[in-house]
């Protein structure tokens, strides 16, 4: 489980985040929406370490990250699985060096293990034959796949996923999120999904946070979300048109 | 923002790359990579610059002191000081400064904007150690094996335009090329030094550019803009501080 406790994050004059406490828990999807700029991938950041909060607290099973030493910490990131946004596949390397390189660094495990457990895990998200093709020779949706690999090749405690779905057309975006969920519960990781796609809080949302201007504004899950009366979170729901219509036939 | 805030900013980054590597046969692979990467590769384009110029120096000096009181192997000589003692590491080094620094700058700037630099920050990774000090300490130890090269094949060029011209007898080049033979160390020793020198500031520079871009692909080709202008105006002044303090 990760805890985050009184947040507080700023850039120069302006506060991104305000005072913001959630617990994301472990074998379920935790969702962190919101519109763009709302401070969604700020509060990311934070919690893996990539900024440092002005004030609060971050914890990793009970333990806080930000009083850790450099070797604590280090070792806590090789528990982190990352999917960003546009996958951040090594460009260099081939699909499968790219899921290998994490075993590569912190194991050491024998080349034919590392082979093993990545050819595995690219079967795992239904990567077959592209083991010595390029990032740039792949679909978008075959990089993300391969993301996961990478992300999932080293067990990791947690996972985060960075818009998961940008770019994405409809079915694969599907595909992903149900991915993103089979895999959280196979291996019991403590998963964070920031996103500001309906059909994925729909889809995958355990446990949802939304945020509103830096602040934590409404807690619930996928089911909550679509009754609650709370109207940032209903402009934000019912943006789209097609769901607009959903509701007024619903009601 | 100022000058300060990037100096300091850049001693910083070379103060992080002293800790000790991850995985040492990773680093081993980088390194080896990077110096077939940034030496090797850069063979090519030295050689034929070197050949070239080589000969264009032959030709203009040979023309320049057409004079029965002056020796034809003085041309041998004149080509063999400008050669070693400019053309080479600094001139060639320019040449690198385009050709490597605007490399390694869009290589790093690409990571940066397309996460891979935070992708392996998140891993645990030291990315300024694991990006960088390879690209440093290959450039600095194969450098100066490439100067070494563009002073050969400068030679070489040389002989083939007094060959083909027949503006000096090829044993007179070859005479003044050999001549004053004690200096010689010390002036291969000196460009040798400059050559270190430039590596360092070629791949420091760029690598600073590369890792602190920011945005999109606008961003990286600025950085590699940059990196470029900043490297050649460092090596000039360098150029002139060393030249200073080792010659005179």
């Amino acid at each position: 489980m990760i805890e985050v406790k009184n947040i507080d994050k700023s850039f120069g004059d302006t506060q991104v985040l305000h005072d913001v406490s959630f617990k994301f828990e472990r074998g379920k999807t935790n969702l962190v929406i919101g519109q763009s700029g709302s401070g969604k991938s700020v509060l990311t950041k934070c919690i893996i370490g990539l900024h440092a909060p002005e004030k609060g607290q971050i914890l990793y099973d009970g333990v806080d990250f930000s009083a850790m030493k450099k070797k604590e910490k280090t070792k806590i990131r090789t528990q982190i699985g990352m999917l960003f946004q546009g996958g951040a596949l090594f460009d260099s390397l081939s699909v499968i060096e790219n899921v290998i390189f994490p075993l590569k660094m912190f194991t050491k495990m024998s080349r034919k293990e590392m082979l093993d457990r990545a050819n595995f895990c690219l079967e795992r998200v239904d990567i077959i034959n592209k083991n010595n093709l390029f990032p740039s020779e792949i679909s978008g949706g075959m990089q993300k796949r391969v993301a996961i690999a990478r992300a999932i090749v080293m067990k990791p405690k947690y996972l985060f996923c960075d818009e998961p779905n940008s770019g994405l057309d409809p079915l694969t975006a599907i595909l992903i999120d149900n991915l993103i969920k089979e895999l959280t519960e196979e291996y019991n990781m403590t998963t964070v999904v920031i996103t500001h796609d309906m059909n994925s809080v729909l889809e995958i949302g355990d446990n949802i946070m939304f945020i509103y201007n830096g602040n934590k504004h409404w807690v619930g899950d996928k089911d909550s979300i679509i009754t609650t009366p709370n109207k940032e979170v209903n402009e934000f729901v019912y943006s789209s048109k097609f769901l607009k219509l959903f509701k007024e036939k619903m009601n | 923002m100022g000058i300060f805030y990037h100096i300091g900013r850049y001693t910083m980054m070379l103060l992080s790359m002293f800790t000790k590597p991850e995985k040492l046969s990773v680093y081993w692979t980088r390194l080896m990579e990077e110096m077939v990467q940034l030496g090797v590769k850069s063979l090519g384009i030295v050689i034929l610059m070197s050949a070239f110029m080589g000969a264009v120096i032959v030709i203009q000096t040979a023309t320049a002191i057409d004079s029965a009181w002056i020796p034809d192997y003085t041309v041998g000589f004149t080509a063999k000081q400008s050669i070693i003692l400019e053309f080479s590491p600094t001139i060639m080094s320019l040449i690198l400064a385009g050709k490597v620094g605007s490399n390694i700058a869009s290589e790093l700037g690409s990571m940066r904007v397309t996460e891979q630099i935070d992708a392996l920050e998140i891993m645990g990774i030291n990315t300024k150690a694991y990006l960088i000090r390879p690209k440093i300490i290959a450039a600095v130890l194969i450098f100066p094996v490439v100067i070494i090269f563009s002073m050969g094949f400068g030679f070489g060029g040389g002989w083939l335009a007094s060959y083909g011209t027949g503006l000096i007898p090829e044993d007179q080049y070859l005479v003044g090329i050999q001549s004053f033979y004690d200096d010689n160390l010390w002036m291969i020793t000196y460009a040798l030094i400059k050559a270190t020198v430039f590596a360092f500031i070629i791949t420091s520079v760029s690598s600073y550019h590369g890792y602190y871009t920011s945005g999109g692909a606008l961003e990286v080709g600025k950085s590699s803009t940059s990196a470029v202008v900043y490297s050649s105006v460092l090596i000039l002044f360098a150029n002139l501080l060393l030249t200073q303090l080792l010659l005179i």
